[in-house]
């Protein structure tokens, strides 16, 4: 797993409070990590914060699973 | 004995049928009872932070530690996920409410009973901490990185949202904002709500969690807080006392759970005490001083006395407001005038002598300790009173606690702002 993929773990897990194993990358933060709209929000914010990008409004509305996270700061850190 | 009659009758009855606490003395409300009695105090220096250059650096401070001790283990009450989500006042409120409940025996199943529970939980400042930090947050320029938590972290009536949500209460859903006399007018205005049958069960209190360094330097700015004891803490809060130089300020929660009597009865519960009287007056006077004479005070007393169909000779024991400042003579004076001739057989003490001012949540733990005096007739101690700046009949209970038979109590709260509240609960 890139190093992304573990930071972007380690954030979900702590923000949620959910284990480690729950946190796959098909996991979606409302249906499977027991998300709400507003953790979701908190979410995206850290993820700017911990990876220094920012993530607009439209874009964040488009990630739903861990995996999208992940690619997303990807290609963002490759840009 | 003592009848619902006069302005009493016909009306339905409201009962306590559930306690929980959290405060300076412990968690849980036999700890806290058990150590309030003993004379404890739960006054000491401030650890929230460094209060080194505030004028005020003593507080009445949640101890942390096991729940099987007495302290508090928040992860024990608030997940850590959620913890996140709530300012420190809703921690407290929610731990209170957790244990009122609990301890209440109340599980609604169906919908109609769901509906007919509601939640009074109220705060006399709310989330001042969540504010100054998300202050700071938009001062350095970054607005957009504030919390999408950070308003219902902050909001008062939070902690009746969270509690109705944890427990799927879905009657009434209110919260009060009178500064000191919040704990009053939550149980109070609940109370009234089951007896105009808006619900069958209320959780009612106050929940506060101010001690950090926008509200010691606030109140610190107005001259309110005691700052001459700072090497000797637990001396600080000496209500009547002539040292007395101001209050120390306390966090934590009270919640109590309400119902309409019968419907207690039904259900077997078990019942602490009744809430028969509650009256409320305004000073129209000035912001944060009372007037000479304190006849708001004397009003609301007065008003409760009336709607409990009780007379002074009935109240066998005051919770004073008495903070340790130097409107504690004022209500003094104004408790002597309401009972004339019955003051001489009354027992009134002040325990923020041995908590501190829990401000918002003052009201709703006194009012528990008024039921557990007449439950276990015993009146707790004022701390600390070694030299009364105004000599009375009445038997403010200096160092330590009395037995005596207690019927029923009145407590007292007033709040910034010319607000008064009373309320008399009696045994059952």
């Amino acid at each position: 797993m890139s190093e992304i993929a573990d930071k972007v773990k380690k954030i979900v897990v702590e923000h949620l409070g959910v284990e480690e194993s729950k946190v796959t990358p098909e996991a979606s933060f409302i249906d499977d990590l027991g998300a709400d709209s507003l953790d979701t929000v908190e979410l995206v914010m850290a993820f700017e914060e911990a990876f220094n990008v920012e993530i607009p409004e439209d874009a964040a509305e488009k990630i739903a699973t861990v995996k999208d996270a992940i690619d997303y700061i990807e290609k963002q850190k490759a840009a | 004995m003592l009848q619902s009659a006069g302005a009493n009758s016909g009306r339905r009855r409201v009962v306590v049928t559930g306690m929980g606490m959290v405060g300076p003395l412990g968690l849980g409300v036999e700890n806290v009872w058990s150590r309030l009695i003993a004379g404890e105090s739960g006054i000491g220096r401030i650890t929230h932070f460094d209060p080194s250059d505030l004028p005020a650096q003593v507080a009445g401070q949640v101890p942390e530690g096991p729940t099987s001790e007495g302290k508090l283990t928040l992860s024990d009450w608030v997940s850590v996920k959620d913890q996140r989500k709530m300012d420190r006042f809703i921690h407290m409120g929610l731990v209170a409410a957790t244990e009122a409940v609990e301890d209440s025996g109340w599980k609604p199943q169906t919908e109609e009973d769901k509906c007919a529970t509601g939640v009074m939980i109220g705060s006399g400042i709310g989330g001042l901490q969540t504010i100054y930090d998300a202050s700071i947050t938009v001062h350095e320029g970054r607005a957009k990185r504030l919390s999408p938590f950070f308003i219902p972290s902050a909001l008062i009536n939070l902690v009746s949202g969270h509690v109705s949500i944890k427990y799927g209460f879905q009657g009434p859903n209110h919260s009060v904002v009178t500064a000191c006399a919040t704990g009053v007018h939550a149980i109070g205005d609940a109370a009234r709500l089951i007896m105009f049958g808006d619900a069958d069960v209320m959780v009612a209190g106050g929940a506060e969690a101010t001690v950090c360094p926008l509200g010691i330097a606030g109140f610190c700015s107005a001259r309110a807080l005691s700052t001459g004891f700072n090497e000797t803490p637990q001396k600080a809060s000496r209500p009547w006392d002539k040292d007395r130089d101001g209050f120390v300020m306390g966090e934590g929660a009270g919640v109590v759970v309400l119902e309409e009597y019968e419907h207690a009865k039904a259900r077997g519960a078990k019942i602490y005490a009744e809430i028969v009287g509650y009256g409320m007056s305004g000073d129209a006077y000035h912001i944060t001083a009372p007037a000479e004479g304190h006849y708001g005070a004397f009003r609301a007393m007065r008003s409760a006395l009336k709607s409990a169909g009780v007379t002074p000779a009935d109240i066998g024991y005051v919770n004073a407001h008495g903070t340790s400042t130097m409107a504690d003579d004022l209500e003094l004076e104004a408790v002597e005038r309401l009972f004339g001739d019955d003051a001489r057989n009354l027992a009134m003490s002040s325990t923020k002598s041995s908590t501190g001012h829990l401000l918002g949540a003052a009201g709703a733990i006194e009012a528990i300790f008024c039921m557990l005096a007449i439950r276990d007739n015993v009146a707790p101690p004022t701390l600390n009173l070694d030299n009364p700046s105004r000599e009375s009949v009445i038997d403010r209970v200096a160092h330590t606690a009395q037995q005596r038979q207690i019927n029923v109590a009145l407590s007292n709260s007033f709040g910034f702002g010319g607000t008064n509240a009373s309320l008399v609960v009696r045994g059952v």
